[in-house]
C-alpha cells in the first residue's frame, strides 16, 4: 500500500500561538525524511500533527490536510486510535512500560487491540524484535525481564518493537537517539537505514549531521515555516535558501 | 559493524577511484603504443576515451564531498577521502597527459622520423607500472609498495634528462628532422609527468594509511 504522506497547508496553535504556518510537502513513502530546525521552530509540532497527537494537548488547534497513502487523517470520522495504528511513533526518551516483560511490552498495542493467538502473537514479537535488532540480546530472558531493566539503547529499541508490532506503514521518530550514547546512536541510525525499506520513516532531530547520515530526504524548519526541502545530498552541499545554509554551517541557531 | 551505510559509501569510492584508474592507466599505454606503431587510429581511441575519465573525475568528487558533507568522517576514514580527492586529480590528469602524447604522435606521423638513440618504451613502462602500483598500494593499503613508487621516480627523471639531452643533439645536427625530435622530448616529458602523478597517488597512499605526509621529500 502507498504510504507517502501529502501535507497540504498545514496550520497549528497553540493557544493564539500560531506553530505552524501554512506546511505543505509531500513525504515520499519507504524513505527516511528528517526535519531538522532550531529549539522552538515547529518540528515536533510538526510530527505530532502527522498522527493527530498535537490535538490531545489543551488548548491547541489544527488547521489543513494530512493524507497518508489514501487516508484524510483528519477526514470526518476518522478515529485518533485508529490512524496511530498506522502511524506509530518512537520518542526523545525510552518509554517502556516499566512493570512489564519485554515481551509484553512488544505484545501490548495488538493485546489491546483484542489480539488474542497466542502463537500468531509469539511470532509477531519475534519478528518485531528482529526488525529493531534487539531479538538476540534479549531472547532468552523475553518473560523474565522488565523492559527497564535494559540498557537505554536497547530500551529505545525495544520501543521502536513495540511500534512495529501493530504493523503501522509509518513511523514517526521525535529525537530517537538524542539520550543514547553514540554507540548506541549508530545501532538506531543503522536500523533506521535498515526499517526504510517497509516504513516511511520521519525523524526529527536537532542534531543536524544525524539526519545527514540517515535521511534521504531533509525539511529545515524556522518559525514555524517549511523553508527547504530536497534531497539531504542537496541540503547539505548545496542548500537553496541563505537561511539554510547558515543554519548547517553554524552561522545561527 | 555499525554505520553500514558510510562503510559501504567508502568502498563504492574507492571502486569507482580503482576504476577511474583502470582508465588513466589504459589511456597511457594506448598512447605509448601509438606512439611505436605511428598509429592514428589508436590516438584516436585515446582522445575519445578521455570525456570518460573527465565523467569519472566529477563522479568520484561528488561522492567524496557527499561522504564529507553527509557522514563527518574522522580519522582514518577522514583522511582516506581527502586522499581520494587527490587520487582523483591526479589521475584525471594522467588521462591528460595520454592525451597530450596521442596528439604529438599524430603530428609525428606528417613528418621524417629523427635517428635518436632514446627508449621511450621502457620509460613508458617504468611510468606505466608506477602508476600500476601505486594504484595496487592504494587497493591494498601497501605503504611498502607505495615507498617503492617513489623510490622510481628519479630513474624516470633521469631518462627524461637524457632524452632532453638526445633531441637537442639531434635538432642541431639534423634540421629535416627536428620537428620529430621536438615531438620525442615532449612526448617523454609527459611521460616523466605521468611517473610524477603516479609519485603523488603513493604519497596520498602513505597519507591515508600512516597519517605521514612525506611530500617534497620530508621524512617517513
Amino acid at each position: 500500500m502507498n504510504a507517502g504522506i501529502h501535507v497540504e497547508n498545514l496550520n497549528a496553535w497553540f493557544g493564539s500561538t500560531q506553530a505552524l504556518h501554512n506546511i505543505s510537502l509531500e513525504i515520499p513513502e519507504k524513505h527516511v525524511t528528517a526535519i531538522i530546525g532550531p529549539s522552538g521552530c515547529g518540528k515536533s509540532t510538526f510530527v505530532r500533527c502527522l498522527n493527530r497527537m498535537h490535538e490531545t494537548l489543551p488548548n491547541t488547534r489544527v488547521e489543513g490536510k494530512v493524507i497518508i497513502g489514501d487516508l484524510d487523517i483528519y477526514g470526518k470520522g476518522v478515529s485518533p486510535v485508529s490512524i496511530r495504528r498506522r502511524v506509530g511513533m518512537v520518542f526523545q526518551k525510552p518509554n517502556p512500560f516499566p512493570t512489564m516483560s519485554i515481551y509484553d511490552n512488544v505484545a501490548a498495542g495488538l493485546k489491546l487491540n483484542g489480539f488474542g493467538n497466542r502463537r500468531e502473537l509469539d511470532a509477531i514479537v519475534e519478528k518485531s524484535l528482529r526488525q529493531a535488532a534487539l531479538w538476540d540480546e534479549v531472547k532468552e530472558n523475553l518473560k523474565k525481564k522488565s523492559g527497564a531493566s535494559l540498557s537505554g539503547g536497547q530500551q529505545q529499541r525495544l520501543c521502536i518493537a513495540r511500534a512495529l508490532a501493530v504493523e503501522p506503514d509509518v513511523l514517526l521518530m521525535d529525537e530517537p537517539a538524542s539520550a543514547l550514547d553514540p554507540i548506541s546512536t549508530a545501532k538506531i541510525e543503522d536500523l533506521i537505514f535498515e526499517l526504510k525499506k517497509q516504513y516511511t520513516v520521519v525523524i526529527v532531530t536537532h542534531n543536524m549531521q544525524q539526519a545527514a547520515r540517515v535521511a534521504d530526504f531533509t525539511a529545515f524548519f524556522l518559525m514555524g515555516n517549511l523553508v527547504e526541502f530536497d534531497k539531504t545530498e542537496k541540503m547539505f552541499t548545496t542548500p537553496s535558501d541563505k537561511r539554510t545554509e547558515d543554519y548547517i554551517t553554524g552561522r545561527f541557531g | 559493524m555499525t554505520r553500514t551505510r558510510f562503510h559501504q559509501g567508502l568502498d563504492d569510492l574507492k571502486q569507482k577511484l580503482l576504476t577511474m584508474g583502470g582508465m588513466a592507466e589504459q589511456a597511457v599505454e594506448r598512447a605509448v603504443l601509438a606512439f611505436q606503431n605511428r598509429d592514428v587510429s589508436v590516438c584516436e581511441l585515446v582522445l575519445r576515451d578521455e570525456a570518460h575519465i573527465n565523467a569519472a573525475e566529477r563522479e568520484v568528487d561528488e561522492m567524496a564531498i557527499d561522504l564529507l558533507a553527509m557522514q563527518q568522517p574522522m580519522a582514518v576514514d577522514l583522511r582516506f577521502i581527502v586522499a581520494c580527492i587527490k587520487i582523483n586529480s591526479d589521475l584525471e590528469r594522467v588521462g591528460d597527459q595520454a592525451v597530450n602524447i596521442a596528439e604529438r604522435v599524430m603530428d609525428m606521423v606528417n613528418n621524417p622520423k629523427a635517428d635518436l638513440n632514446v627508449d621511450i618504451p621502457r620509460m613508458a613502462s617504468l611510468s606505466i607500472n608506477m602508476v600500476r602500483d601505486a594504484l595496487n598500494a592504494f587497493l591494498t593499503a601497501d605503504v611498502e609498495m607505495a615507498r617503492s613508487v617513489l623510490e622510481r621516480d628519479d630513474l624516470v627523471d633521469n631518462m627524461n634528462r637524457e632524452i632532453f639531452e638526445a633531441a637537442d643533439y639531434a635538432m642541431t645536427h639534423s634540421m629535416e628532422t627536428h620537428r620529430d625530435a621536438i615531438d620525442t622530448m615532449l612526448v617523454a616529458r609527459n611521460l616523466e609527468r605521468v611517473a610524477d602523478h603516479a609519485t603523488n597517488i603513493a604519497e596520498d597512499v602513505i597519507f591515508w594509511v600512516r597519517g605521514a605526509d612525506v611530500r617534497h621529500h620530508a621524512q617517513m
